[in-house]
């Protein structure tokens, strides 16, 4: 009898089931991952800074590939070495109809120091402002003690909140969406944590108007779950589609797959401070002198890499071989560095050359739950080195226990990823590169202690110089520096890849963000 | 009965002291959720301030003090992550659980009991031996495997049941339940069958066990030559006797099932406690794990205690503790 019950309990809520579908011109997308907060300064990190896009405006866009573009400031310039002049973008409105001025955009700058309890925070954005000038409700100067060329950048870091709406009001506010007033093409409707945040269309949005009218977002951690969800139709997009279910997505009727290259680079970082390493031995297994202090040894372990191989067979194709720390095309490439070449027999020579002939034993550790298959790629590494005179030994951890050591230094040779917030290289080499240095904020993740007083040289000159062009080229020698150095040993560039229904599609960003204004309807 | 029921309180008392503490070191130890939450090319500035506004920075001893002074009055401290209190987060999440374990349990008894019933009946046809066959496919599947499989064919294939997440809660008496509504059932079946099937194979062994232990019995044929009807025999008579060890099994289990509902709330996407616990492990928000053990080893303590109590009712030889 009960069975029987419960038998028809299924098909009578399928049927309803089935009936409220038919719902159209609403999204419901499935996210890999769910927003800490709401509050868009609380905690700078990826999920929290997609969210935060959806209801609030950066002074300065990035597009879908990371170039800026004006968002609520129109226009831009350095009236001297130390001042930057922002004209603000007029006729903008909140989503409680409150104008934005420049009011907005001077508490916005105070308020992000000041975010209680914040596990990171965008003070390091805002941190070189000296005074904020407010000339005119619609023109702001920002004051540096330094010249700041890169201020345009840190505007595109960090979106505005209203002066009238968060005033006063904690993290806990904009969670509940009381404060969660912005200028941005979705307002929040609510957020229900853990099941769904619902979002929907501010019809007086000033940019391009915003195609759909309601959208629901859901936060689908498992991977195999968010592809499930989207095969049964039970969201109209995913993000994230993990590559071991591209092939079979690809086929799959009703869905359709859409990639970008992203910034998100995966390299090697190694020791190449100290002399005592602790985990480098020789083939006996006794303590020897640090063999990658030498820049053969480096560059022989970069030479002994096969990234063609890994991006194909492990990353099946969706991943791009690295030469430096962002793709091709992007402000302060080089042109001319390119990705080392599979040479297993000259990294031999190169080892042979700095007096390691027989090679020496190692061991690399890396996360198993932060990157694209990163245990994976651990592995690969290790058995490549292997080949060349290398004994490499695995060790594979959670990223709960993974980061903090490494930066404690326990580790030699370190798998890690990184991806630049700001579009551009200095960011990259600042936190990488340059020489450890906790009083100016250098090298915050130089976890190899790398030094070379050519790189700091040229990135603190690049760091002072305004002019576009001259900046640039000191970036590019800067970088050519590191790399030709060896600093690290950069690996690929992970591909995004989004899932849509049949119907749909999605501009891919590099970024890896999932933005309401980059799904479009076919 | 009441000298047991304040030793129990004592002694309750001290299994949640040492497991604050092992909880607290056991935390401590494994890393500092800085490294883990903060932006990567963040300043040395920013790590230092975000370690001394966390009280990371005073050693072990005074940040357990902190907390265990917080404790006394109610408060577990803020969560790291969501800068909310970590008793109010897992609080705002317990229904959700709540109503998958009660629903998981519900099928496990309704289905189970009556299920290993038959087949301690029927124990040499086709029938018994059907029910034990899927009775052992119950225990040796692992439940994340079933999970993705009961996604892929109801879900994906045949389109008849949402793959995950939470249907629309009604309000009723103040909590927001999701099977008061037909949509929010069609949510509510796949996870809750998952998570059932280890304990409705569970309440088939046992039920089993205890029918063909007790048909041997006097009792049973005296009864029969008395001339009482087999479905009172059984449905009554047999069925009262075997629910001493179901109960007790159940019983702990049904603390299990809500302490552990991880798997399942991952793969469905259930938005309930045991989701919040292993997301909040991987970044080491130590205020939320705290609490959460606090309050599942309650938990276990209170069902123990239920259990325990029921028992004696249930079997009047039994007296509990000291009780002459």
């Amino acid at each position: 009898m009960k069975k029987k019950l419960l038998i028809s309990f299924v098909i009578m809520a399928s049927l309803i089931l089935g009936a409220s579908i038919a719902m159209a011109k609403d999204l419901t997308i499935g996210l890999k991952g769910e927003p800490t907060s709401l509050d868009p300064h609380f905690h700078n990190v990826t999920q929290n800074n997609q969210m935060a896009l959806w209801v609030f405006d950066k002074i300065i866009l990035q597009d879908s590939r990371q170039k800026l573009y004006p968002g609520l400031a129109e226009s831009w310039t350095p009236v001297s070495d130390t001042v930057w002049e922002f004209k603000l973008r007029k006729g903008v409105k909140f989503h409680d109809g409150s104008p934005f001025t420049a009011e907005d955009m001077k508490y916005t700058i105070e308020r992000i120091p000041n975010v209680p309890n914040s596990p990171s925070s965008f003070t390091g954005a805002v941190g070189a402002i000296t005074e904020v000038e407010i000339v005119d409700p619609y023109t702001v100067r920002i004051h540096t003690e330094k010249p700041a060329p890169l201020m345009p950048r840190n505007f595109a870091s960090f979106t505005v909140v209203s002066k009238k709406a968060s005033e006063g009001k904690a993290t806990a506010d904009f969670n509940s969406g009381v404060a969660c007033i912005g200028t941005g093409p979705y307002k929040l409707v609510e957020w229900v944590r853990g099941d769904k945040i619902v979002y929907e269309r501010n019809d007086d949005y000033w940019g391009v108007k915003p195609e759909w009218e309601k959208i629901i977002v859901r936060p689908i951690s498992n991977d195999g779950t968010r592809v499930a969800a989207l095969q049964s139709g039970d969201v109209d997009l995913i993000n994230f589609v993990p590559p071991a279910d591209v092939k079979h997505l690809k086929a799959a009727e009703g869905v359709a797959l859409y990639q970008s290259p992203s910034t998100r680079l995966i390299y090697l970082h190694l020791d190449s401070d100290r002399d005592d390493s602790p985990m480098v031995t020789d083939n006996a297994g006794n303590k020897i002198k640090n063999p990658m202090k030498d820049v053969r040894v480096r560059k022989a372990i970069s030479k002994a890499i096969n990234r063609e191989a890994i991006a194909a067979r492990i990353m099946e194709g969706l991943a791009i071989p690295a030469a430096q720390m962002l793709p091709e095309g992007y402000e302060g490439t080089s042109t001319t560095l390119k990705p080392e070449k599979y040479d297993p027999k000259g990294a031999k020579a190169l080892l042979a050359e700095a007096g390691y002939p027989e090679g020496f034993k190692l061991t690399i550790h890396g996360p198993n739950d932060r990157y694209v298959n990163d245990g994976d790629i651990a592995q690969a590494i290790a058995q490549m080195l292997t080949k060349v005179g290398i004994k490499t030994e695995v060790n594979t951890m959670p990223k709960a226990v993974y980061f903090g050591k490494a930066s404690a230094l326990e580790f030699s040779l370190m798998l890690l990823g990184w991806a630049t917030d700001t579009g551009e290289h200095t960011n990259c080499v600042g936190s990488l590169l340059h020489t450890y240095d906790k009083e100016k904020g250098f090298g915050s993740a130089n976890r190899g202690r790398y030094s070379n007083p050519v790189v700091d040289q040229k990135l603190e000159e690049a760091l002072v110089t305004v002019d576009p062009a001259e900046h640039n080229k000191i970036v590019i020698e800067c970088v050519e520096a590191g790399m030709n150095d060896v600093g690290i040993v950069p690996i690929h560039f992970q591909v995004s890849v989004w899932g849509t229904k049949k119907g749909l599609s999605y501009n891919g960003r590099t970024d890896g963000y999932t933005l309401p204004y980059e799904i479009k309807a076919q | 009965m009441l000298a047991f029921l304040i030793r129990r309180i004592t002694q309750s008392a001290v299994v949640l002291l040492v497991m604050s503490v092992l909880v607290f070191v056991g935390v401590y130890y494994i890393g500092n959720p800085i490294d883990i939450l903060i932006a990567p090319d963040a300043s040395p500035a920013e790590y230092a301030r975000a370690v001394k506004e966390f009280g990371l920075d005073k050693p072990l001893w005074e940040q357990y003090f902190i907390f265990l002074k917080g404790a006394l009055h109610g408060n577990f401290g803020n969560s790291f992550v969501y800068n909310e209190p970590a008793l109010k987060i897992i609080f705002d999440r317990l229904p959700a659980t709540l109503e998958l374990a009660f629903t998981a349990m519900f099928m496990a008894v309704f289905m189970g009991i009556p299920l290993g019933m038959i087949a301690g009946i029927q124990h040499d046809n086709w029938i018994g031996r059907n029910i034990m066959r899927f009775s052992i496919l119950g225990f040796s599947l692992p439940t994340f495997w079933v999970g993705l499989m009961l996604i892929i064919i109801f879900s994906v294939h045949l389109g008849w049941l949402p793959s995950g997440g939470r249907g629309e809660p009604v309000e009723f008496l103040g909590m927001h339940l999701s099977f008061l509504s037909w949509k929010g059932l069609s949510y509510l079946i796949l996870p809750a069958s998952n998570l059932a099937l280890f304990k409705t194979s569970l309440a088939i062994r046992l039920s089993r066990a205890g029918v063909q232990e007790n048909l041997q019995m006097d009792y049973v044929k005296f009864a029969r030559a008395k001339g009482l009807s087999n479905t009172r025999i059984i449905g009554l008579h047999v069925m009262k006797n075997i629910m001493i060890p179901v109960i007790t099994v159940l019983g702990m289990e049904f603390g299990n099932l809500i302490a552990f509902a991880v798997v399942t709330e991952t793969i469905f996407a259930w938005p309930g406690m045991g989701k919040l616990v292993i997301d909040s492990i991987g970044v080491l928000d130590r205020p939320i794990i705290v609490a959460y053990l606090l309050i599942t080893v309650t938990m276990f303590i209170l069902i123990n205690l239920i259990v325990d109590i029921l028992y004696s009712i249930l079997d009047p030889r039994v007296r509990l503790g000291d009780e002459r």
